[in-house]
């Protein structure tokens, strides 16, 4: 699904991720990059969603950790990629954490689900003991 | 006239049989459950009959502001009051439309005006 021909057009920034407030530094820091990227309207609200729903994830569940947002290219396309990891329990079960109405929390349980069907590429690995990371990318159209 | 409650990121401003929660920047998930939280003990305590929340300023409604926001309507209801939410923007709209979430039982208004008119009507 990650293609090895996609090149990384800007350096990483990386946003720790501890606290709710780091919730928000994420989903806006996601936000401006996807602004300057090219993406406008309600792509730029739901690329701003899904880093929320991810960054969310890691407070509630499996803090500290961070999310990396990064420019990237394939031929002439440019993209949004978004990894978010943390070194939590990791998550057992990992096909209902992307169901729809699944919920260990204090969500919709549609967090991930929306994410994952927006995005287009979503890439979600957890090892129990270890921890878990999401990567989603989202290229313009 | 206006009441502010101290401590809360969100001012609450009390006129009339109605209190209006105007929100002014992005929001915490506990910010969020600090209004839902401070809109309900305050319905019981002015005896309001009905509740405006302005989001105007928010750009983003994820699964945890739609779900508090849904608890908040629910809970004032149970209390005696409506609910009425005031300037989804567009561009929200259509994300929440796309992600599947959905407020509930709660009122819609574009601005304050309509809102007033709104309970206006329900609270008659």
């Amino acid at each position: 699904m990650m293609n090895a021909a996609d090149t990384y057009v800007e350096s990483d920034r990386a946003i720790p991720i501890v606290r709710d407030t780091d919730v928000i530094a994420a989903r806006q820091e996601a936000r401006a990059l996807a602004s300057r990227v090219g993406f406008t309207g309600t792509d730029l609200v739901l690329i701003a969603s899904a880093v929320s729903e991810v960054a969310r994830n890691i407070v509630a569940y499996a803090g500290p950790g961070e999310v990396v947002l990064s420019v990237v290219q394939n031929r002439s396309r440019l993209g949004l990629q978004v990894i978010a990891r943390d070194q939590g329990p990791g998550i057992a079960d990992l096909s209902s954490a992307l169901e729809k109405g699944f919920s260990t929390s204090r969500s919709l349980g549609l967090g991930l689900p929306g994410s994952k069907r927006f995005m287009d590429e979503f890439r979600l690995e957890s090892t129990l003991g270890i921890g878990t990371t999401v990567t989603m990318r989202k290229w313009l159209s | 006239m206006c009441s502010l409650l101290e401590a809360m990121r969100v001012p609450i401003l009390k006129q009339g049989n109605y209190v209006i929660a105007s929100i002014q920047s992005a929001l915490t998930d506990d910010d969020l459950l600090q209004l839902r939280d401070g809109l309900t003990s305050h319905v019981g305590r002015y005896r309001s009959k009905g509740v405006i929340v302005d989001v105007t300023a928010l750009d983003v409604m994820d699964s945890f502001a739609t779900r508090t926001v849904r608890d908040l309507a629910l809970m004032v209801r149970l209390r005696g009051a409506k609910t009425v939410i005031v300037g989804i923007q567009p561009e929200v709209a259509f994300a929440m439309v796309q992600l599947g979430l959905e407020l509930g039982d709660v009122g819609t208004a574009l601005d304050l005006e309509e809102a007033l008119e709104w309970l206006h009507d329900e609270c008659r």
